[in-house]
């Protein structure tokens, strides 16, 4: 119905038209309107700015903490190298290298992208007198960092892996060590996810990765009283590339001292 | 022009094909609803500079609506009306050579506009506001008097400034779709999450994009919003004290509302019931699994829902029936939507089983659900489907744009919003509820979880 409407309706303008343009070949053409105004080009994307990027101190005995500092505008995108990742446009990360390391800083935005370097220079230690021949007793901390790794995940599941199991091992062993130097020590399980799933169900799925991880080590006799658990689902990649790779490395448990 | 380029083409004899599939298109658009056409409104003095974006909002919230054609403004002869003393009455003689006279009302209804309806008038500036005067007229030529013909008219007041131009088009657009059963969107928001500021904050934004601002400084990792259906109340989910926990507040002014979070490592994901005085939310507060929980407005009067042993998380109860509930439970596996009532029971699930189902928004007429589904892709690579909830019949409303999801309805029915992920970018998107006219509304930071907030009552 509105079809054939249409289509009589059409051939009815085609006849109006035709009369029209013939009428105009003898009277005077209405002028053409004025062409439109030029299309104003878009401002062009801003690079990432970076305020500043800093190591503080720059120099500092091997394994001490040095703080790196920076902020950036204008960016979508803060990655550091060294394995810290993806990090906020503004903050400040410690870090304990044991050579001299040059951290580089990308920011990526609409408009590119941008580098910074610091460095932090480790100084050799005078070498220890001869005398002092034992070892140097190790932090908490030194221990939760080297020697307390993170345990990763298959996809949507909250399993340790059989091939984790010397992990969990060598874990529970070191979060003993940590807890008998120092009673009031708390750790903090942390369990996160890769950005596939949604971020609702992630918090839920990070939150039974870390029960699990607790509950395993508490079976291998880390008193539970001193493990927390914690979701940050998928709002806290350690990367965030489209790889098989990159979903593995996120799928974990990590452990933090508790603040 | 293009109707002279068109005309040139008929006269050569191979146009017919090309122009008439083009017509068809735009005026199939809806078929069998009115086709109305809106003249540019012309106006003078400091409403000059103006009266384009008036017209332009006008056009673009008639050009999206489900509810009627607009007729495209190319067809339209070049003097037209601007007011009611502009009209003629009566219907032109019957003829073949009929010329179309603007002023004549029913010579709108003729070829080539061939509109069921006329919106006109005209704009200026009074006392430093910005004034539109705007009306609609039926164009049917069975109707014996201009006075009978006229539908409405009314006066827009706004200030004297783009904004103003913009808010007076919408309204003016909002009373002609109402004559058609559209629900006005004028009035409600969108609350969403960006990260612009550098973490995670609720913001919250009028439904065209404009106005937004931030409604949460906490520098943590504050997101999931929801809203209350009396559009008071925003819940979200922060980070702000250590652990994800549930925080409300007002969405006019800002301020934190109490609410009690149980002891648990996770608390998220708040619903409301109709009448806004009830939540439900996941919690882990019993050890285990996040179950959903029901309580108060305030936390308190707590009572549990849900003893799946399985994830249970993003409930969202249905505006039309205060009993009747849906989330997205891991209990068969990957993530599925399932429907319950307010005990956890008479439970079924109700997405198909096959890839992840997640983010249901129940439609304000309670019959249907948009969610986002990985239907036929790789994990993660969601798109939004609206199921009718009855038949669980599903239609697909966008392919393969990269990521989309979180969608909810605006207010009318007719329109939703959601969030897309195209590279590296995740911006809030609007579209038709038949998945046409697609267009963003934010482009600074990431910006996502968009839902859309009903206007206060």
């Amino acid at each position: 119905m509105l079809l054939s409407k249409n289509r009589a309706s059409l051939a009815l303008s085609a006849v109006v038209l035709i009369l029209g343009l013939s009428a105009g070949c003898k009277k005077k053409v209405a002028p053409p309107p004025p062409p439109p105004p030029p299309a104003e080009a878009p401002a062009p994307a801003a690079k990432p700015v970076i305020n500043y990027f800093t190591a503080e101190p720059s120099t500092v005995n091997s394994g001490q903490p040095s703080s790196l500092r920076w902020s950036v505008t204008d960016s979508t995108n803060v990655t550091i190298d060294n394995e810290i990742g993806v990090v906020s446009p503004n903050g400040r990360r410690g870090v304990y290298p044991t050579v001299t390391t040059t951290y580089h800083l990308i920011a990526t935005g609409p408009g590119g992208s941008t580098t910074a370097d610091a460095t932090v220079t480790v100084s050799t230690p005078p070498p220890p007198a001869p005398v002092a021949a034992a070892p140097p007793a190790q932090s908490v901390l030194d221990i939760l960092a080297h020697q307390v790794q993170d345990l990763h995940f298959e996809y949507d599941k909250s399993d340790i892996i059989p091939a984790d199991q010397p992990l969990l091992q060598s874990d529970a062993a070191a979060l003993k060590t940590i807890f008998q130097t120092d009673p009031n020590f708390i750790v903090t399980i942390e369990g996160n996810c890769d950005e596939r799933g949604s971020a609702e169900y992630n918090i839920a799925l990070g939150d039974k990765r870390a029960s699990a991880t607790k509950d395993a080590l508490v079976s291998l006799g880390v008193p539970g009283d001193k493990l927390k658990t914690i979701s940050y689902g998928k709002e806290r990649p350690l990367c965030t590339d489209p790889t098989e790779e990159c979903y593995q490395r996120n799928r974990r448990a990590h452990f933090a001292a508790t603040q | 022009m293009r109707l002279l380029i068109a005309s040139f083409l008929l006269i050569a004899g191979i146009g017919w094909l090309s122009a008439h599939q083009q017509i068809q298109g735009t005026i199939q658009k809806n078929p069998g609803k009115p086709l109305v056409a809106v003249t540019d409104f012309r106006a003078n003095g400091a409403g000059a500079p103006l009266i384009g974006i008036f017209n332009a909002t006008v056009a673009a919230d008639l050009k999206s609506s489900p509810l009627l054609n607009f007729v495209p403004k190319t067809f339209y002869p070049l003097n037209p009306p601007q007011q009611p003393s502009d009209l003629i009455a009566g219907v032109a003689p019957p003829s073949n050579n009929a010329v179309i006279q603007p002023f004549r009302l029913t010579d709108w209804s003729l070829p080539p506009v061939g509109a069921n309806y006329l919106g006109m008038g005209y704009g200026g500036e009074d006392r430093g506001l910005f004034v539109a005067f705007g009306w609609l007229y039926s164009t049917a030529p069975t109707i014996p008097t201009l006075q009978q013909a006229q539908v409405f008219g009314k006066v827009y007041t706004a200030s004297l400034d783009e904004k103003g131009a913009i808010d007076a088009g919408h309204r003016y657009a909002a009373d002609i779709l109402a004559q058609f059963g559209g629900k006005s969107l004028v009035g409600t928001r969108i609350v969403f999450v960006s990260d612009r500021t550098g973490s995670k904050e609720i913001w919250v934004m009028n439904w065209d994009g404009s106005d937004q601002r931030q409604l949460t400084r906490y520098r943590s990792i504050s997101t999931f919003p929801s809203a209350s259906p009396d559009g008071r109340i925003v819940a979200f989910t922060t980070y702000a004290s250590g652990y994800p926990a549930i925080q409300l507040l007002s969405i006019d002014t800002g301020r934190k509302l109490t609410f009690y979070n149980q002891r648990a490592s996770m608390n998220a994901f708040v619903t409301f019931t109709p009448d806004s005085k009830t939540v439900v939310f996941s919690s882990t507060a019993a050890g285990g699994d996040a179950q959903l929980y029901a309580a108060n407005i305030d936390g308190g009067n707590l009572r549990r829902i849900t003893h799946s042993g399985a994830i249970e998380v993003e409930p969202k109860i249905n505006p039309q029936n205060a009993s009747q509930l849906v989330d997205v439970s891991g209990r068969s596996g990957l993530p599925q939507i399932y429907s319950m009532n307010m005990e956890g029971a008479d439970v079924r699930r109700i997405s198909a089983g096959t890839g992840e189902a997640t983010n249901p928004a129940w439609s304000p007429d309670g019959a249907h659900l948009a969610f986002a589904w990985t239907k036929g892709f790789e994990p993660g690579n969601y798109n939004i489907f609206v199921m009718d909830f009855a038949s669980q019949q599903t239609v697909q409303l966008t392919a393969s744009d990269g990521r989309n999801e979180n969608p909810t309805w605006a207010p009318d029915g007719a329109h939703l919003a959601y969030a897309s992920k195209r590279g590296r970018s995740s911006q809030i998107w609007v579209m038709n509820a038949d998945g046409t006219d697609k267009h963003p509304l934010t482009q600074t930071g990431n910006n996502e979880k968009p839902v859309w907030v009903n206007a206060e009552q």
